[in-house]
């Protein structure tokens, strides 16, 4: 490809033609918006980018983004990401997925797709609910939730999605709120920096069929309390200063900062230690406040360069590979 | 020396354990008989255990080669040969061999304990059950421990040199030459194995020569070729091939998703090395992954591809769907094996016909190909390539264990004389419109992602005529089902070829029942029986001019390996009451068996 100059994008251009069927206050919206905002400002030319997705409300995603898309089927997404990826590493490729489609049908996938370290972004929109078949549990309901298909209360126990993440050997796990506008724009940047699957659990709501799933964390006046927001680096305080996270041997505790206990004494995030990130995936309100922003990251070769790698290689190793020397290779004879 | 008698052919069968190296002698036997001239045909037969227990039934392991000095079709339907490593093999194979048939068999294993396993009461060397058979007992084992004393071998190596003791035995009775098995040993083993393999062949061929067992040596002479060059070449190699082929004449990558399954398996182990021919595999999770990889691929400009069997197509069928949907390339090869369910892994079966054209969900057309020998499983892969990407839809390509397994010769193509696949992707964005057609192919713009201009989103729901967009409209809806059906029935294919007189009867065969139609309606023809035979390989679309060469022919016969399946499409499609001639064993046609169908109908119309 010849070097053309970086084009420059408003985030207008990456909005399609077709009318965006969610519902009036999903939270879907917000979260298209900050990823149109972010791929204007990314530097990749629009055509490089193709949108995939499987089924579900936010799997509609890639009909609202102009660029490439491919809307697929239920929980497969992952695997058309590594076919596309795969075959065409310069592409960037973001998968737009739910809490049923990434960790119920399509959790095989998800976790095969982590392991390989494929280099696309997975946006997982996590509801808590099904929202396009009207109302049932997801995998990342809480148990005894009252659904249309739970009417004595679901008896699931739920995934933590970044814990499953962790497990399938995942590079990059990151967790952010839709209406939470710069901190999601922040995790998508870093997502896209990273080289390998970046694993991002966006905690969205779904007004209709379980509104304000997220309210107890998110809610302006109780979010600094709930939340914790990370900082590689940084220690691990909240509550405006007031708390932070202590290990307690390998257990994380809360504690109240003052009375000689400063900043200072708390854990120190640091994004690349995956023991770190084990507890941090685990961490959940109410016991903890819930992290928030870029747990893990971790550099191991993506499988699309080593792919291409061995077909490089090949190739190296046999550049006049022709069809005549194929078919006539091994053990032949003439008949006169 | 012994005399040696000519024959015009032979079907020989080696028989034992799955561990006792059955299929590495039996394709020995079959490269150095390749280079010798004949023409052949081969079949293995093996269980699906890796390792049954030893001595049973269920790990009876068979290679059959049938080698001529004339044009052949089929295996054979009975061999004349019978090698056999131990008493189950004997027994399990037995009831096969001709009468008046040679038995060898490994006489070390005629113990109680080995009668035992192999679930018989009495020896049947001395209990008079192998009368009708001329049996050679032969200590295998102790001649080939003999054959390779003084080497560092431990027993179980040593026991396994006898394979090629026996091989070495029939190298002699045939008059075969020793070079080719020698050079692959020399290729394929290392010392000491290598030395004690080489010994132990030496020693069963020197041992025939000086045992009074054998009255005289037999040969069959080079069978009159078309000249060219040849190789010896199995279905599923020639799929690899073919694809490869596809490869190299479209100049665009073949991307091969797939998961590992008996009896494709092959073709993905065989393409894993093709990657300097521009075709790379991508062993998935499952058959769905392989699927939405493969399509993820051609959505991305490659040719995507999934080897699969039944099971696997079962799986697939939803992502079918959305290639059917979404318009893009895609082949699905389906290596049919005995169903349902997990069925028969490593037997043969027809059984998909229904499933490839219409297991899926709504009204989902693919087009449907069948190859009908091993060697035309080259030609085919080919051409479902080909198809898929002229008319950008998935096609189907249906081989099955025997063509997979089976093996002939095959007289290589000049390749500068295949035809290429052209290819064009669009990168003009003026007047793009994702849905537009070809209108001779109906075939959409392929465009590879990365092309500016032409940002576009594609998916399952259903489609806007033109511009692609989602549409929900009644009437949007039920033209472009339609459309994707008309699509499908536009692809050209070749006029459908009849062989002999179809007027009285006609024979209509799909997929690997070829061989045996082909055989037992020459034999028939040789008796001054009327009969012809016209073989589908294009099963959706069906060639033009099927409904006029069955409406020739006065009854219609059907043989295929299943409860008859392509006897109902030919039905509903032309309304012609076919006979239908079904064998559902996990075992191809005898030739005798479609022979013997072919004279009951001649008995039918006499008696009317």
């Amino acid at each position: 490809m010849s070097e053309l100059p970086p084009v420059k994008y408003t985030k207008k251009d990456f909005m399609s033609d077709q009318i965006i069927r969610w519902c009036p206050g999903c939270g879907d919206y917000a979260i298209l918006s900050q990823a149109q905002t972010v791929f204007a400002e990314l530097g990749i030319p629009r055509e490089n980018f193709v949108m995939i997705s499987g089924i579900g409300c936010s799997s509609r995603f890639p009909y609202y983004v102009n660029a490439y898309g491919f809307h697929t089927i239920h929980g497969r997404a992952p695997t058309f990401a590594t076919g596309v990826k795969a075959s065409r590493p310069e592409l960037s490729v973001w998968i737009a997925t739910g809490d049923g489609d990434a960790l119920s049908i399509g959790g095989n996938h998800t976790a095969h797709m982590l392991r390989r370290n494929v280099d696309v972004q997975v946006l997982l929109f996590n509801n808590r609910i099904y929202g396009l078949t009207k109302g049932q549990y997801s995998p990342t309901s809480e148990e005894g939730k009252k659904t249309k298909s739970t009417p004595m209360g679901s008896l699931d126990h739920p995934f933590l999605p970044l814990a499953f993440a962790l497990g399938a050997e995942a590079t990059f796990i990151a967790r952010s709120v839709d209406i939470f506008t710069k901190e999601q724009r922040d995790v998508l940047r870093a997502a896209h920096d990273h080289r390998g699957s970046s694993f991002v659990e966006i905690y969205q709501n779904c007004n209709i069929f379980n509104d304000g799933a997220w309210d107890q964390l998110i809610d302006k006046q109780i979010r600094g309390e709930r939340c914790l927001f990370l900082e590689h680096g940084k220690p691990m305080v909240f509550a405006g200063g007031a708390k932070g996270i202590k290990l307690n041997g390998l257990r994380p505790v809360v504690v109240e900062l003052g009375n000689g206990l400063t900043a200072d004494d708390c854990l120190v995030h640091d994004e690349t230690d995956p023991y770190l990130a084990a507890i941090l995936a685990r961490m959940d309100y109410p016991e903890f406040p819930v992290p928030m922003g870029v747990i893990h990251r971790r550099v191991r070769p993506t499988y699309d360069a080593q792919f291409n790698e061995q077909i490089a290689e090949a190739k190296a190793a046999n550049p006049n590979a022709s069809l005549r020397k194929l078919l006539y290779g091994g053990d032949t004879w003439k008949v006169e | 020396m012994k005399p040696v008698q000519s024959l015009d052919s032979v079907v020989i069968r080696f028989a034992g354990d799955s561990g006792d190296g059955m299929q590495v002698i039996g394709s020995q036997f079959t490269n150095t008989t390749a280079m010798v001239g004949n023409d052949l045909a081969t079949f293995p037969d093996f269980p699906a255990e890796i390792r049954a227990p030893a001595g049973t039934l269920a790990g009876v392991s068979g290679f059959q080669l049938h080698f001529s000095s004339s044009d052949i079709f089929t295996p054979g339907d009975a061999p004349e040969v019978l090698v056999a490593m131990n008493p189950a093999a004997l027994k399990a194979n037995i009831r096969d061999l001709k009468k008046g048939g040679l038995v060898v068999v490994n006489v070390e294993k005629f113990i109680p304990r080995e009668f035992e396993k192999a679930g018989i009461t009495t020896n049947p060397l001395e209990d008079g059950s192998l009368d009708e058979w001329r049996v050679v007992p032969i200590e295998m084992g102790r001649l080939s421990r003999e054959a390779v004393t003084g080497l560092d071998l431990g027993t179980k190596e040593i026991d396994r040199t006898k394979n090629f003791f026996a091989l070495g035995l029939c190298y002699w009775l045939y008059n075969r030459p020793l070079e080719t098995t020698v050079k692959w040993v020399e290729s394929k083993f290392k010392e000491p194995y290598r030395e004690a393999n080489l010994r132990a062949l030496r020693a069963g061929h020197a041992y025939a020569e000086t045992i009074e067992l054998f009255e005289s040596k037999y040969e069959v002479p080079p069978a009159r070729l078309t000249p060219g060059v040849y190789r010896n070449i199995m279905g599923n190699q020639a799929t690899a091939l073919g694809l490869a082929a596809a490869a190299h004449k479209s100049g665009v990558p073949v991307f091969l998703g797939s998961y590992p399954i008996t009896p494709a398996s092959d073709i993905l182990h065989q393409l894993s090395g093709y990657k300097a021919h521009n075709v790379v595999t991508f062993q998935a999770e499952d058959e769905i992954a392989a699927i939405g990889a493969a399509i993820g691929a051609s959505f991305s400009g490659s040719i995507g591809v999934c080897t699969t069997s039944g099971p696997g197509m079962a799986l697939k069928a939803e992502a079918i769907g959305l290639a059917v949907m979404t318009e893009l390339p895609l082949v699905i090869i389906d290596v049919q094996r005995g169903g349902p369910s997990t069925g028969l892994p490593t037997k043969t079966e027809q059984s998909d016909l229904m499933q490839a054209m219409y297991g899926r969900n709504g009204e989902a057309p693919v087009c449907v190909l069948a190859a009908s020998t091993p060697v035309d499983c080259f030609e085919m892969a080919f051409e479902a390539c080909r198809i898929a990407v002229t008319s950008m839809c998935p096609v189907i390509l249906l081989t099955d264990g025997y063509l997979a397994n089976g093996s002939e010769p095959w007289r290589l193509p000049d390749p500068d004389a295949i035809p290429d696949i052209p290819v064009h992707f669009r990168t003009d964005p003026e007047g793009f419109l994702a849905y537009k057609r070809d209108p001779d192919t109906f075939a959409r713009d392929w465009v590879r992602p990365g092309t500016p201009g032409l940002e576009h989103r594609i998916g399952g729901i259903e489609k806007q005529e033109n511009t692609g967009n989602v549409n929900y409209e009644p009437l949007n809806h039920e033209r472009m089902c339609k459309i994707r059906a008309e699509k499908i029935a536009k692809i050209v294919v070749p006029d459908l070829e009849v062989y002999g007189d179809e007027e009285d009867l006609l024979i209509v065969g799909w997929g690997s029942t070829f061989g045996a139609i082909r055989s037992a309606v020459d034999l028939a023809r040789s008796r001054g029986i009327r009969v012809g035979h016209a073989h589908l390989r294009h099963m959706n679309p069906m060639p033009k001019n099927t409904g006029d060469v069955l409406r020739r022919a006065r009854r219609v016969l059907v043989p295929e390996m299943n409860l008859g399946q392509l006897v109902r499409i030919l039905r509903a499609e032309y309304l012609i009451d076919c006979i239908s001639l079904p064998k559902i064993q996990g075992q191809a046609f005898k030739v005798g068996e479609i022979f013997d169908a072919i004279y009951r109908t001649q008995d039918n119309e006499a008696a009317k």
